[in-house]
């Protein structure tokens, strides 16, 4: 069997942060006696992922998704617990590592602000050694997914935002890495170019075979991207597995949207479930599962209902509700256990 | 063999880094140019200097030699000065440096090129200025012996080295303390006094000479400078060449070691 593209066990990661008072006393204070506190990033993270797969990170803001991946990546050397990407330690940072990984962090660029992204790519091949035919045939495929030939040309700080992450996108594969991590990639983007940075995405994992760990507060780049998600959540696993297994499991309710011609009937749609929005020509209903066919058949034998959908409901309410802050462990939302 | 193989990787990129290092200077040329207005230092202390010889040569400085003392001093700190801590300082600070860790080559490479790439620019700046003067008010001043030329072009790298290597090691003080800038305006402060900048190591009495010569500042500047104005005879030349190669060994031990620890408490914050 192949090596996992990436093993972490127990994998904690604590920062020493420096900690002072506001105000002139506190300043001349911290000359002498320096306060640090500890914070525990991640702790005792254990996953593993298969090559080619796309997995997806979720987490609230703070959770230790960017920090994983930043060890992953080699940018930072654990605490504690042990990591492998394509059988190499990270944080050792050998060359042959760093040429099968990439990290493409958001809006962080690493192209060169006065330069055409050109420059940035020659640069690129350099410093990973790609042979010239290579990196010909690689520029190619990229300029043709990522429609960036004209672009390239122009000084980076010429293109707009959707421009310049296309352009990153090209830099950080041209040396065709293994292993994807994807920080935030379509941070800022519209929503036209969020789709097409995911289209793209989508189709290099399925070209190239790469393996992509990806991490976003855009539920939908998630959703559209990964079957199998990590939610970590105050450095802590709480669930890995299938993206659907884990909607179900936190609503198990399932989302009938109606269009309505007639004049809606409040009492007649309440018998098939609850009724969360209604108005003029659509309502939303919340069925429950095990209810759902009975409900549909009752639905669509309604005169005033012209149309039907069947959804789940949207991950960003699944997630505000895994997140939710709550007074204890015993008010914890159920969470399917980790796989 | 691993060390090899890094070292053949960097030699096939520095090229691409050279040039497009280049490209990136001349974007800024601008900048540099202020930038290299404020390193003219030694022209004041020429002004100085040469009021004070008028009446009289001071010890075997002539008004001339103070001349060619200080165009060569101009000349050896714009090809020779390096400003890396400022740049790994921000850089480690605000984790931007993770662009570069990324990369399958050294960063303290990576910052070579980019500090080497300014240099045709302030040498094409300085460098005809300084010839033409040392021409016109000295003609024997420039070195006539090819072993002379050489050393002194051995001797600018090895100057350039001490000081990019000692700046990267000041710059590693970023991974531990707030700021490694405080380090450096230190560090500055006994470069101006002890390497000849200000004036002529040969015009200190003799005990602080003698320290000037135990202490590295000396070889990132007078020495070359002696070297290229003749002030210097062969054997001393030889001698102190060997003295700066070693410096340039520690100061780059120092580099990679401050290197190799910092990055175990490298944060990549925002970056």
């Amino acid at each position: 069997m192949a090596q996992p593209a990436a093993r972490v066990h127990d994998l904690c990661k604590t920062y020493r942060i420096h900690e002072r008072p506001p105000g002139l006393a506190a300043a001349v204070r911290s000359v002498f006696h320096r306060q640090y506190k500890d914070l525990e990033a991640v702790r005792g993270l254990s996953f593993s992922v298969e090559p080619g797969e796309r997995i997806g990170f979720l987490g609230p803001n703070g959770a230790g998704k960017t920090t994983t991946l930043k060890i992953l990546a080699g940018l930072l050397h654990p605490t504690s617990g042990e990591v492998r990407v394509s059988g190499f330690v990270p944080q050792r940072r050998e060359a042959a590592f760093l040429k099968s990984i990439t990290l493409v962090m958001g809006q962080k660029q690493q192209l060169l602000w006065d330069l055409p992204p050109a420059e940035t790519f020659a640069l690129n091949r350099a410093l990973y050694g790609v042979p010239e035919r290579e990196f010909a045939a690689t520029m190619a495929e990229l300029e043709e997914l990522l429609g960036i030939a004209e672009v390239a040309r122009k000084p980076t700080r010429q293109l707009s935002l959707g421009e310049r992450m296309k352009c990153e996108l090209a830099a950080a594969l041209l040396h065709r890495p293994q292993v994807l991590f994807l920080d935030e990639p379509t941070i800022g983007l519209d929503v036209s170019m969020q789709l097409a940075v995911r289209e793209f995405i989508r189709r290099y994992n399925e070209r190239s075979g790469a393996t992509v760990l990806l991490t976003s507060h855009y539920m939908d780049d998630v959703a559209s991207l990964c079957r199998r998600v990590v939610v970590i959540d105050q450095g802590r696993l709480r669930y890995d597995g299938d993206l659907a297994e884990l909607v179900r499991s936190l609503r198990p309710d399932k989302r009938v949207s109606l269009r309505l011609t007639g004049a809606p009937d409040r009492e007649a749609l309440e018998r098939a479930g609850t009724v969360v929005e209604l108005e003029a020509g659509r309502a939303l209903l919340q069925v429950k599962q095990e209810r759902l066919r009975e409900a549909v058949g009752f639905l669509l034998g309604l005169a005033s209902v012209s149309d039907l959908t069947v959804e789940d409901p949207p991950l960003e309410e699944v997630m505000r509700e895994l997140f939710a802050p709550t007074d204890g462990a015993a008010a914890a939302p159920t969470v399917a256990e980790p796989a | 063999m691993s060390f090899a193989a890094a070292l053949e990787r960097s030699a096939r990129a520095y090229p691409a880094l050279l040039r497009i290092g280049f490209a990136e200077a001349v974007a800024y040329r601008a900048e540099m140019l202020v930038w290299m207005l404020t390193a003219t230092m030694p022209l004041v202390s020429l002004a100085l200097w040469s009021a004070v010889a008028e009446a009289a040569p001071v010890g075997r400085f002539t008004q001339t030699r103070f001349t060619a003392y200080f165009l060569a001093t101009l000349v050896v700190r714009q090809v020779t000065g390096s400003w890396l801590v400022w740049e790994m300082n921000t850089e480690i600070r605000s984790g931007t440096l993770s662009r570069r860790l990324l990369k399958p080559v050294h960063p303290l490479v990576t910052y070579s090129a980019e500090n080497l790439s300014a240099l045709p620019l302030r040498a094409a700046l300085a460098l005809p200025l300084a010839i033409l003067t040392l021409v016109v008010v000295e003609p024997g001043a420039l070195p006539s012996s090819p072993l002379r030329l050489g050393v002194f072009l051995v001797a600018l790298l090895g100057a350039w080295l001490i000081n990019f290597l000692t700046m990267a090691t000041i710059g590693t003080l970023a991974f531990f303390l707030e700021s490694s800038t405080a380090v450096f305006e230190i560090w500055l402060v006994a470069f101006m006094l002890l390497s000849g900048y200000l004036v002529p190591l040969e015009l200190f009495p003799p005990w602080l000479r003698q320290a000037a010569t135990a202490l590295p500042f000396r070889y990132t500047l007078a020495f070359p400078v002696e070297v290229l104005t003749g002030m210097i005879d062969t054997r001393g030349m030889l001698h102190d060449l060997a003295v700066q190669w070693a410096f340039v060994a520690g100061s780059g031990a120092l580099a990679l070691l401050g290197w190799r620890a910092g990055l175990r408490r490298f944060a990549a914050y925002g970056g």
